[in-house]
């Protein structure tokens, strides 16, 4: 890990504040968020639904629909270039060749019209200058490299033909195959069974120590997270509220909300009548609370939470916390 | 999934489904003999069919009844009935395919721009398509056609470029729900240009429905087609086209019925064949439908 952090990160995201703009009113569906990549290493951004994560993660690839949705500030660096200032042009180029993107739903993620084998190929020549019967090798190679049995047949079967797990590990065999520095995985396992998940996550983290490249897990798992990632990101309300390396979060967790989601857990060794939640619901992004964005349902709010927003506070090294009373959290 | 399923599936289980309605699949017939007939004629292969040549007068023979000799009976010149509407099936099926083909490209490009791409580009497109749709379209045609002046391939282009907007709605509806779906998103999450998207990964996706409508209108095209030659507009004599063998057959009608009722039945089979043809596709392709009857 330390020798990692000597290294310059591969994206970094500063201040980055993403707005949806609709006839209700304005969604804040990102407010400055900040965080960075480092090669070769899986961070898991967390949070529960409509806290901004996929939005964060579309804005990478700019695939924001705009209009609605603009990024309002913030600068996204990738490589040493800024991407919210890239044309479309130059981000077709990065798009799946540099930052590649696997989504939630295997099932339709896939064009049902063309075999996986065309789909995979095509991403191929997109990007890389090869003959036909050449993609078509490195096609089977990759399907090869994500554990699909018989990759030469499976190559001309059609999605439907594929079963949940398969369909994924196609999807990953396409996002792989220009080799990408960062892989930005969008809940790659919501939709499987928890079987096909383990595989499935073992699969990429396999593949990111082989291909050393970078991956940004979206999850509200915490599961997963402890499994796979190397450093975490909390987010709620389109704020970074918690982040940090794994064992600093899962050990000393500084924040209320991650802290919540973490009892909300179900614990194998402990007999409970009922499952610990978070009381209340997520925020409407439309009508944030004042202050802390989290204290209507925090049961540690004092006065101050309600009328001033916290700013990250550094816990320690790499450890920030957006809590006024993060001392008192664990 | 249901839908995915039905025409990926394959084939088999849409080509099962498609005999099963056993009026489409005389109709199919039809349209096959229709084909071969329009194209032995076409290329000089007539003599296989008829002994006689579609201009060939013999004045003494005019207006005789349908006979051994002469099948369908004579005209006023005493052209064979027969091999005038044998050589007819050309002019009705190369109209109704040529201009089907022009609406079907106006209309998948139409459609497909204004789907994909939303907002103010849509808005106009489909303003214009409601504007186009307002004309009657006959007299629309009619109107250019008389402009222009008559000619075969000037009809097929005016029927091409007055019954596009049918394919465009329906274009456009598929794109909206299409440009949905999350492999759209994942193309684009690809590097795949907005071109590509629409042509080579959502618009295959759309094609079903739209063979479907292209056969319901091959069947109205021809229909235009027969009803332009009939008023003059369309093939000019001495070509035969159903059409213009009506016209000439009209003033005889008391004393010569042969001579509007074959060519009239031409048409209606013809049409009726494409229109039971192309329900069954409907039907075989949407799986909402199947098993239903």
């Amino acid at each position: 890990m330390n020798n990692e952090r000597l290294k310059n990160p591969i994206l970094e995201v500063r201040s980055l504040s993403v707005y949806f703009s609709t006839e209700e009113g304005i969604i804040k569906a990102v407010e400055d968020v900040s965080f960075e990549i480092y090669p070769s290493e899986i961070l898991c951004l967390v949070g529960e639904s409509g806290c901004g994560k996929s939005v964060t993660a579309l804005s990478i690839l700019k695939l924001i629909p705009s209009p609605p949705g603009e990024i309002i500030s913030g600068r996204i660096i990738f490589n040493g270039r800024d991407i919210t200032k890239l044309s479309e042009k130059e981000m077709e180029k990065i798009r799946g060749n540099e930052i590649s993107m696997i989504f939630q739903e295997p099932m339709t993620s896939l064009n049902p019209v063309f075999t996986i084998g065309d789909q995979i190929i095509e991403a191929i020549e997109l990007h890389q200058r090869l003959k036909r019967n050449e993609a078509r090798k490195k096609a089977i190679e990759i399907l090869g490299k994500v554990k699909i049995p018989l990759p030469d047949k499976r190559i001309d079967d059609y999605p439907h033909q594929l079963s949940g797990g398969m369909r994924q590990r196609a999807m990953i065999a396409m996002a792989l195959s220009c080799e990408p520095k960062l892989l930005i995985a969008d809940e790659p396992t919501t939709a499987l069974d928890v079987t096909i998940q383990a595989q499935v996550l073992s699969l990429l983290k396999e593949i990111q120590s082989e291909m050393d490249m970078a991956i940004m897990l979206i999850t509200h798992d915490l599961g997963i997270v402890s499994e796979i990632a190397d450093r975490v990101a909390v987010m709620y309300g389109g704020r970074l509220v918690e982040t940090g390396p794994i064992d600093d979060i899962f050990n000393h967790t500084s924040h209320p909300y991650t802290k919540g989601l973490l009892d909300s857990i179900p614990k194998i060794e402990e007999k409970i009548k009922r499952l610990n939640a978070i009381p209340g619901q997520v925020p409407n992004p439309m009508d944030l609370p004042q202050g802390c964005k989290f204290h209507p349902r925090c049961s540690m709010a004092v006065e101050e939470c309600r009328n001033i927003e916290p700013q990250l506070f550094k816990v320690n090294g790499n450890h920030f916390s957006r809590c006024f009373r993060w001392k008192d959290c664990c | 999934m249901g839908s995915e399923r039905s025409y990926k599936q394959g084939s088999k289980s849409f080509w099962i489904y498609f005999k099963k309605n056993r009026l489409a699949m005389i109709g199919l017939v039809i349209i096959i003999i229709m084909f071969i007939i329009a194209g032995l004629t076409r290329f000089g292969l007539g003599i296989i069919l008829t002994p006689y040549d579609p201009g060939q007068t013999n004045v003494s023979l005019k207006l005789s009844p349908p006979s051994f000799k002469h099948y369908l009976g004579t005209d006023h010149l005493g052209r064979d009935l027969y091999t005038r509407i044998l050589y007819g099936s050309q002019i009705s099926l190369s109209v109704g395919f040529v201009a089907v083909a022009i609406s079907i490209l106006i209309g998948i490009l139409v459609g497909s721009i204004s789907g994909y791409y939303g907002g103010w580009v849509d808005s106009l497109l489909m303003r214009f398509v409601d504007i186009m749709l307002c004309f009657p379209s006959f007299f629309l045609i009619l109107t250019i056609v008389a402009l222009l002046g008559p000619s075969l391939f000037k009809v097929m282009l005016v029927i091409g470029i007055t019954s596009w907007m049918g394919t465009a709605r329906f274009v456009r509806a598929e794109f909206l729900s299409l440009r949905e779906r999350d492999f759209v998103q994942a193309a684009r999450a690809l590097g795949v240009k907005d071109s590509r998207i629409m042509f080579r990964h959502i618009l295959p996706n759309a094609l079903a429905p739209v063979f479907v409508t292209a056969t319901l209108d091959v069947a109205s095209a021809i229909l235009v087609e027969a009803g332009l030659s009939f008023l003059g507009f369309g093939a000019q004599p001495p070509t035969p086209s159903w059409g213009n063998i009506l016209t000439e057959g009209r003033t005889y009608i008391f004393d010569a019925w042969w001579l509007t009722v074959f060519p009239g039945f031409a048409i209606l089979i013809t049409v009726l064949s494409f229109n039971l043809v192309g329900e069954a596709l409907r039907d075989a392709l949407d799986p909402r439908l199947r098993g239903i009857r």
